[in-house]
């Protein structure tokens, strides 16, 4: 069975775009349109990788990602952060709450599928 | 019962109350709990002016010539409201620099002048001595009267008795203890007497106390109420004429007029006056007071002059009874022993209280203003290198009360009932006049010069001496009587009451004009004729601007020379002591900013500081003559003084200017960060306006850059999924456009650049266009759209395509944010009387109170929580406020949660005719 990919954004079209490229690469994904289903998908799908929009309803991606750092739990889980702000502060600001990266919007979709599988060791 | 060995020692008695006064003001003052520092103190201290000249002689003055004494009060009241002008004028400019007395202060106007200090010193003992000897003839005769008691018919002449066993005497040498006692504790003669002032203002309520007690027995216990005695005044043969108002020998309005002119003038000269008013002042501000509390005290102590005048007329008929005695012997003739003593009394506190302050005033003058300098110019006295000087200041000081007392009662001895003594009050109102000129031009004409000073004094004072003084020992047999009657040497023209053949005016008011056109007319003409020196005209700056000066920090020092401090201290250490000097001039190196003494220059401050200081003990006068002999003074040429007093003027006007500039600075330096603060605001919100802008713009791009690379890396997607992508790149190129179009808009529209087309337009086809531009929203979400148009409306004045565009916006709104199939949506247009007003109604969540305002904001939408993530650019709401507001219209919600919301906005109807372009049009 693939790893598990969670997709974390409030963008349908973007989702789709997502969706498609990790499937593509035989990964099991689950999606959830805001942050706070993000947070109850982590536990229940445990996925290997999260990607994580910044700009979410109900809870923001910092937020969520400091969650799931908190919790020894899932230390193994690799985050991805997604945003389209793409200023130094705020990129500092992800990698302090414990994302493993920080991909800025609009994004390359090859660097994309290269990020995630140099993450989850392929 | 009122033998002397009553009446003396509760005289005595008396006595020893006013010293035990004095002791507490004094113990009082030393402990710095003043017990005179406040107005009604100052008030009654005034009350001084009130002598046994008022106590017993305005009654004798009243049965001979009716309301004849009045002006002698009519004319302080009249001068109290003067006062806060002229009096507070001077009292300030005395505490400046330290006046000791008149003498000084009019000497130290003029350039400090010794001469003039000297020349004032000498009229005012001429012209009061004899004053300060009617009163101890007041206190003797009335002594005499009180001791026949109860015999009443009393000749007023009696044997002299020999000097040991003189009650004048006896009373003279008290008062002179008393005087030595408790007016020269301190060396600074500028320094008050507290203890002093407070006995003079017990002495003050004492006489008045009296005073009415014997008025209100007259009019209620011998007679029967004030209409009781003037009915029978009126009735009396003598009395009845004096009701006239101007009746009696009291003669013409002119006289009146003259005599209150006098006394207006008394209360400010007088020596003792000027001793109360000025240099014993604690707080200029008890003037506030003063000026209307001290009329009431001489009006209280002149309400029964006539009563008790005409009760003693009508109660002695054929006996030789002295009119002036009338308010001892009317109580002695009822038998009303403690009343005729309380009277006594009464007489006694008001010659005392002259006497004592009136001997200070004197005797500082002559200390100051006539032996010292005299001394200190006698070089072979080597007085002024003695190492200390305090104490034979004092002693030169006390002496001087010994004598002035003692000469008052050498004066007295001398002339005993001669007329020289009976006329003296009014012929020493009328000396102490002749200072008015010299000091009001003083203190309000800085041309003034000391020769004019000199001159006018001079004039006044001979005029004075020959139209009063002389023909007064004429009168008394001193002097041939034919000086009186043909003139000196039979010359007609000079004959002392007629002088140059004006006739027909009584003594005192002819002396008053003759010696009033002489001394302002020699003032003024010799004033203008010579020119002041540094020395004047410092003195003059320092006096006329007294009140302008006190606002201004900087202070010219008219002054150039070389000086030391050890010189100056040294100075100082012998008029004051050493320790006093060393504190003096310590503080003032404090007030100047310096850490020590010795750190400070010996400059032309220092130099007027010390003058000052040493102003308090000798007179400024005499201080001037010792601080030029300790320092090296070189002579300023009057061109010095004029670019001294220019370059200060320059100082304070730059000063002046230098303050408005930097209050300007100040001010724009407030504006500036104010207007910083608001542009780094403005900053901060474009920062997060183009950040945001950037966010939304990356979004869409986000999606097609990732779809495109889809398609690009996948050839072989089937046909359906294709379609699918190639959808969303399109739709997500449009949602790009849209928002680009509007941050666009909004920017024009904030800027105030955008164009707009006004006209007359019909509301409704504004509403049916968007109606039908918006169909096919509403149709694809089957949502129900209604609209409630009245049959006519008023035409409104706008941009056609901008209405358009704020109704598709909250039509399109409405459409997305109800529930699709059950949505309603209702657009109804209703006129006003001004406006004309548009209203959206849906059945959709609603918007919550605390939104209500945020959805108007750019990118701000609402509804994260209610639903999915809104459709939109969030820009659509903040662009339709901004039109309807350029319209001049507002737009706004209104709504409950869960039932729906409103979007409403009014218009302003068309005004017809139609306006032009609307502003920014």
């Amino acid at each position: 069975m693939g790893k598990k990919v969670l997709i974390a954004d409030d963008e349908p079209n973007i989702v789709v775009s997502l969706e498609f490229l990790m499937k593509q690469r035989g990964y099991v994904v689950k999606v959830a349109g805001n942050g706070e289903d993000a947070l109850s998908a982590v536990g229940d799908f445990g996925p290997d990788l999260i990607l994580l929009d910044v700009m979410m309803p109900r809870m923001s991606g910092y937020d969520l990602c400091q969650k799931v750092r908190e919790n020894p739990a899932w230390a193994g889980i690799k985050i991805i952060m997604l945003s389209a702000k793409g200023r130094d502060i705020e990129v500092t600001k992800g990698m302090a709450v414990g994302a493993d990266a920080y991909v800025t919007k609009p994004f390359s979709t090859r660097d994309l599928i290269a990020k995630v599988q140099e993450m989850l060791g392929e | 019962m009122l033998q002397s060995w009553v009446i003396i020692p509760v005289s005595l008695a008396y006595i020893g109350v006013l010293f035990a006064i004095a002791r507490y003001g004094d113990s009082r003052a030393d402990q710095g709990r003043s017990i005179i520092a406040n107005p009604y103190i100052y008030a009654l201290s005034l009350g001084v002016y009130a002598t046994t000249w008022t106590f017993y002689g305005s009654v004798g003055r009243a049965a001979g010539d009716g309301v004849g004494f009045l002006p002698i009060y009519l004319g302080p009241t009249l001068m109290m409201a003067l006062w806060w002008q002229v009096m507070r004028k001077i009292i300030r400019i005395s505490k400046t620099n330290r006046i000791t007395s008149l003498a000084d202060f009019i000497s130290s106007r003029y350039g400090k002048s010794a001469l003039i200090a000297g020349l004032v010193t000498v009229i005012a003992v001429i012209g009061v001595v004899p004053y300060i000897a009617l009163q101890l003839k007041a206190v003797s005769q009335s002594f005499t009267i009180l001791v026949r008691y109860p015999e009443l018919a009393m000749s007023g002449l009696r044997e002299p008795s020999p000097v040991v066993s003189d009650t004048a005497f006896w009373t003279a040498l008290l008062l002179a203890t008393f005087t030595i006692l408790f007016g020269t504790r301190h060396l600074d003669a500028s320094e008050r007497h507290e203890g002093l002032v407070a006995a003079i203002a017990f002495e003050s309520l004492v006489k008045l106390v009296a005073f009415l007690a014997v008025g209100l027995f007259v009019t209620y216990g011998i007679y029967d109420g004030l209409a009781d005695i003037f009915s029978r005044a009126a009735a009396h043969a003598r009395l009845a004429n004096l009701f006239a108002p101007l009746g009696g020998a009291a003669g013409s309005y002119a006289s009146w007029a003259w005599l209150t002119a006098l006394s207006m003038l008394a209360i400010m000269f007088l020596p003792r006056q000027f001793q109360i008013a000025v240099v014993e002042n604690v707080d200029e501000n008890h003037l506030g007071k003063a000026i209307w509390l001290f009329p009431l005290y001489m009006l209280a102590m002149n309400v029964f002059v006539v009563p008790i005048a005409f009760g003693g007329v009508m109660h002695f008929p054929g006996l030789a009874v002295d009119p002036d005695a009338f308010v001892l012997t009317l109580p002695m003739g009822e038998k009303q022993e403690a009343l005729a003593l309380l009277v006594f009394i009464g007489g006694l506190s008001a010659a005392t209280g002259m006497v004592i302050v009136e001997t200070i005033a004197l005797s500082t003058m002559v200390c100051n203003d006539l032996v010292m300098p005299v001394l200190l110019r006698m070089k072979w006295t080597r007085i002024a290198e003695r190492e200390n000087l305090t104490g034979l200041l004092l002693g030169i000081r006390r002496g001087a009360i010994v004598a002035v007392v003692m000469l008052g009662y050498l004066y007295f001895r001398l002339a005993g009932e001669a007329y020289a003594l009976v006329a003296i009050g009014l012929i020493s109102f009328a000396a102490v006049a002749q200072f008015a000129p010299a000091t009001f031009g003083g203190i309000y004409w800085k041309g003034a010069t000391r020769a004019g000073a000199l001159a006018g004094l001079s004039a006044g004072f001979a005029v004075w001496l020959y139209t009063l003084l002389l023909p007064s020992f004429a009168k008394s047999g001193w002097l041939p009587i034919g000086f009186l009657e043909q003139g000196p040497f039979g010359i007609a023209i000079l004959k002392p009451y007629a002088l140059f053949g004006l006739e027909g005016l009584n003594d005192i008011t002819h002396a008053m004009l003759w010696s009033g056109i002489a001394n302002v007319g020699a003032y003024v003409v010799v004033s203008v004729l010579t020119r002041q020196d540094a020395a004047e005209q410092a003195q003059a700056a320092r006096f006329v601007d007294v009140f302008r000066r006190a606002g201004e920090e900087l202070d010219v020092h008219l002054w150039k020379g070389t000086a030391s401090l050890p010189d100056l201290m040294a100075l100082l250490g012998r008029f004051l002591g050493p320790e006093r000097a060393q504190a003096a001039v310590a503080d003032y190196a404090r007030r100047r900013g310096f850490a020590s003494p010795a750190a400070m220059p010996a400059d032309a401050g220092l130099v007027q500081f010390a003058e000052t200081a040493l102003a308090g003990a000798i007179g400024g006068a005499s201080a001037r003559i010792m601080v030029a002999s300790t320092v090296k003074e070189d002579v300023l040429s009057i061109d010095e003084v004029r670019s001294m007093l220019d370059e200060a003027s320059q100082v304070i006007a730059y000063s002046h200017e230098l303050r408005q500039k930097s209050q300007a600075l100040m001010t724009a330096t407030t504006e500036l960060r104010a207007a910083n603060e608001r542009l780094q605001e403005l900053d901060r919100l474009k920062d997060d306006f183009i950040s945001t802008v950037t966010h939304e713009l990356r979004t869409p791009l986000t999606s097609i850059r990732a779809f495109s690379e889809i398609l690009r890396d996948n050839p072989g997607l089937d046909a359906a999924e294709r379609e699918k992508f190639l959808g969303i790149i399109i739709q997500e190129s449009e949602r790009l456009t849209r928002l680009i179009n509007q941050v666009l808009d909004l920017a024009k529209l904030e800027s105030g650049r955008a164009e707009w087309q006004m006209q007359e337009i019909d509301p409704r086809m504004v509403i049916e266009d968007s109606i039908d531009a918006t169909g096919q929203l509403f149709r694809a979400r089957n949502v129900g759209l209604e609209a409630r148009l009245p049959a006519s409306v008023p035409p409104i004045h706008g941009d056609r395509d901008r209405l358009v565009q704020v109704l598709i916006n909250l039509l399109s709104n409405a459409a997305k944010f109800v529930q699709p199939d059950s949505g309603r949506v209702i657009v109804a247009l209703s006129a006003g009387p001004d406006t004309l007003r548009v209203a959206v109604t849906d059945n959709g969540p609603g918007v919550r109170a605390e939104d209500r305002e945020i959805i108007f904001e750019k990118f701000r939408q609402a509804g994260d929580t209610m639903t999915e993530k809104p459709q939109g650019t969030g820009l659509g709401l903040p662009i339709s406020r901004q039109i309807v507001e350029h319209f001049g219209g507002r737009l706004w919600v209104e709504s409950a949660p869960g039932e729906g919301a409103t979007f409403a906005f009014d218009l302003p109807r068309a005004k017809a005719p139609a306006v032009g372009p609307a502003p920014g049009g």
